[in-house]
């Protein structure tokens, strides 16, 4: 019997398992959509054929501007918006608890245990996340009893939730995470000697961070980046809940047409979703090659 | 209860003689009917009205189980199309049968099986209550309810022996509001975009259902009289969208909602004072202490109407259980829980047996409560003394004035609203 920690499998064999999943769940039911939304449809069927009529329909009076902006720019507009101001945030605060985290917690114990504190967002369900933002953020909630009580306003503030503002504060309440982990990973590779060089050498603490610190963290900010995007960008239930159902969003346009079994137009949505989102990404990588970074 | 042992007997030892049939079946898929021990249905819906209570009653009346695969209306219908054999029972709303019924996968469902079928509502089967027409405006039951034949996928405007669900449950929905924060009576769906609750109003982002509501209101305004509410042109719909569109854009609403349990908190909050909703979702706010009032109003209301089908393919003893199961379902202590909860039985002489009689005038008459009325659960729903909202049944079910609907027009509308909710 040979002894099997003596055969060295080949890199083919260990991806294999790995690649046998990526393919049937994920590789497969892409193409299928790829090649339904192309499909033709009725109230109760889906009708193999070779149409562009599903991409017409979502770009329809888009390019005519006599009537304001169309749906689908529209809604890509807010989107975008959302992403990109969710991105700074995300970024801004994650940086810096990362930068807490690994440069001013020495012990690896209390690491853990802030870490942790990071992850209480994703404790309880969605839903409830959700309602619990009405107490506080509510026309009788906290903020509000807080702002009337000290004369800062004198009438309840509606703008505070069911609002573009209540939907980027759950992003970022929620997604800043995204961004601790992979910066934090980043900025604990950093070769501590490299800093205290540089401290030799008489750089202030500014300087540190801007021309060492940053620039090491570029693969930890660049990952980051893609998970905060691409979530937002496919995101729907926390824009449904937090705005209210009262703001657009692709993945809401996608869920209504599937729940009307409208799946070649779904997928016509959810192919041009997926192109802008590989876009972004494919622009990111541009500015910085994570392949070799890490 | 001897009755009840020897049934239970016959079917364990029925479904043991079926044992190899359904594991010869193992092979394929799953056995819709499990050989094991008791019968299992697989039943399909979005089971807002069911509970545990009700699963104890049915294992303990027929020996048979069931197993809820729980969905949204929406959801449901797609499951019907893409995974018809994923269910062994459906419970659907009748306006999905335009859609479902040319699909061919369900099943025309014999009357002759069903026990209590002379006992069926005319509400149901004749679009009546107590001999008066009541509104048929959009996809009322009896316009969908018979089909030309068991196989058929046409309807048949005559009653006929086949019918596309069998008739379980329905209601006559309204704007709920909360009148501790309105303080003054509302009489019209025009008040949800009257300005003075400007910020303080909703409605259901369910574009099916949320249209029909949005007609309501159009038409109360006296902006247009539609000929058919249930199935506008798409002039109509563009009407009404604009209509609601220049509402939303001034503000006009707190929120819309698309789960039960959203317009709950926003009624609960005091986030929005006036908007559409269902019946257990104002007796939700109640059991919180909190008043909130179905409110009646002169135009009448918007009904729904649902029942249970079963798969195309269903035949021989799964049918039998099936069908046991509905005639268990219709022979009054369902219909009873129902009627409980501000529902409506289709079968009214069955559930009316398994209700005390101060239940009964309450629910069914629109007499004041000469008890507390408490909700299948035990909670306290009503105090001594008080009026269901909108009164009798006859006040209610004769008021309706049109039925969730399917449009001809339905994929223009779908877009409209999406417009809508992105102005």
């Amino acid at each position: 019997m040979p002894n099997l920690f003596k055969i060295k499998p080949s890199v083919g064999l260990l991806s294999l398992p790995y690649s046998l999943v990526f393919i049937f769940f994920f590789f497969i039911p892409l193409v299928l959509t790829f090649v339904i939304s192309f499909w033709d449809y009725n109230e109760y069927s889906i009708i193999p054929d070779l149409i562009l009529e599903n991409y017409r329909y979502v770009f329809e009076n888009c390019f005519s501007f006599e009537n304001g902006m169309c749906v689908t720019f529209k809604t890509y507009l807010s989107t975008f918006m959302f992403c990109l101001i969710t991105w700074f945030f995300t970024l801004i605060i994650g940086f810096f608890v990362a930068y807490f985290l690994a440069f001013y917690v020495n012990s690896l114990t209390w690491q853990i245990a802030l870490f942790l504190l990071c992850t209480i967002p994703f404790w309880t369900s969605n839903v409830i996340r959700m309602i619990s933002w009405i107490p506080l953020l509510g026309r009788n909630g906290l903020v509000n009893d807080f702002f009337l009580s000290t004369g800062l306003t004198s009438t309840p503030q509606e703008w505070l939730l069911y609002s573009g503002f209540s939907v980027v504060l759950a992003f970022v309440h929620l997604y800043t995470l995204f961004m601790i982990v992979p910066i934090f990973n980043s900025m604990m590779r950093i070769d501590k000697s490299i800093i205290e060089a540089a401290y030799d050498s008489g750089a202030n603490g500014f300087q540190i961070l801007w021309n060492i610190i940053i620039p090491l963290c570029k693969p930890g900010i660049v990952i980051g980046s893609i998970f905060v995007i691409t979530v937002v960008m496919g995101d729907f239930i926390t824009i449904g809940i937090m705005g209210g159902q009262q703001i657009p969003s692709i993945g809401k346009i996608i869920y209504v047409e599937m729940s009307y079994l409208q799946l070649p137009a779904a997928a016509a949505n959810a192919v041009i979703l997926l192109f802008l989102t590989l876009l972004i990404i494919w622009i990111m990588t541009k500015m910085i090659d994570i392949r070799k970074e890490l | 209860m001897k009755k009840n042992i020897t049934r239970r007997n016959m079917l364990k030892t029925s479904t043991a003689a079926v044992g190899a049939v359904a594991g010869a079946g193992l092979l394929k898929g799953f056995p819709a009917i499990h050989a094991a021990d008791a019968p299992v249905i697989r039943y399909l819906g979005t089971a807002v009205n069911m509970g545990d209570a009700v699963q104890k009653r049915l294992f303990d009346d027929t020996g048979i189980k069931v197993k809820f695969i729980v969905k949204t209306t929406d959801e449901v219908t797609k499951t019907i199309f893409t995974q018809p054999n994923s269910f062994d029972i459906v419970d659907s709303e009748y306006f999905s049968m335009p859609k479902l019924v040319p699909s061919g996968n369900l099943l025309g469902m014999d009357t002759k099986r069903i026990k209590e079928w002379d006992n069926v509502t005319s509400a149901f089967t004749k679009g009546e209550v107590a001999g008066k027409k009541i509104g048929d405006q959009g996809t009322a039951p009896k316009k969908v309810m018979y089909l030309k034949g068991s196989g058929s996928k046409e309807f048949s405007s005559e009653p006929t022996q086949h019918v596309t669900l069998i008739p379980t449950v329905y209601n006559a929905d309204t704007l709920g509001i909360r009148p501790d924060l309105i303080k003054r009576p509302i009489s019209t769906w025009a008040e949800l975009l009257n300005p003075e609750f400007k910020g303080k109003a909703s409605i259901l982002n369910i574009p099916s259902i949320g249209i029909m509501d949005a007609a309501m209101v159009v038409e109360s305004m006296g902006e247009y009289k539609y000929p058919d509410k249930g199935n506008m042109t798409k002039k109509e719909i563009d009407l009404t969208m604009k209509i609601f569109t220049e509402a939303k854009k001034a503000g006009q609403f707190r929120a819309f909602w698309s789960d039960f349990n959203e317009s709950v908190n926003l009624m609960a909050s005091g986030e929005v004072v006036i908007q559409s909703m269902w019946s257990p979702a104002i007796t939700a706010v109640r059991t919180k202490g909190i008043p909130c009032v179905y409110q009646p109003l002169k135009e009448g209301y918007r009904a729904w109407a649902a029942g249970f089908g079963l798969p195309a393919t269903t035949k021989g003893r799964q049918a039998d259980i099936c069908y046991e199961f509905i005639n268990w379902y219709l022979s009054g202590w369902v219909g009873a829980y129902l009627n409980r909860q501000g529902y409506y039985s289709a079968v009214i002489p069955t559930a009316k047996k398994y209700m005390e009689s101060y239940e009964w005038d309450y629910w069914m008459l629109g007499k004041p409560a000469t008890a507390d009325i408490m909700s299948p659960e035990g909670k306290k729903l009503a105090s001594k003394g008080e009026i269901r909202d909108g009164g009798s049944y006859e006040a209610r079910m004769g008021a309706v004035e049109c039925w969730n609907a399917t449009m001809d027009e339905n994929k223009y509308m779908v877009r409209k609203w999406n417009e809508m909710v992105a102005s």
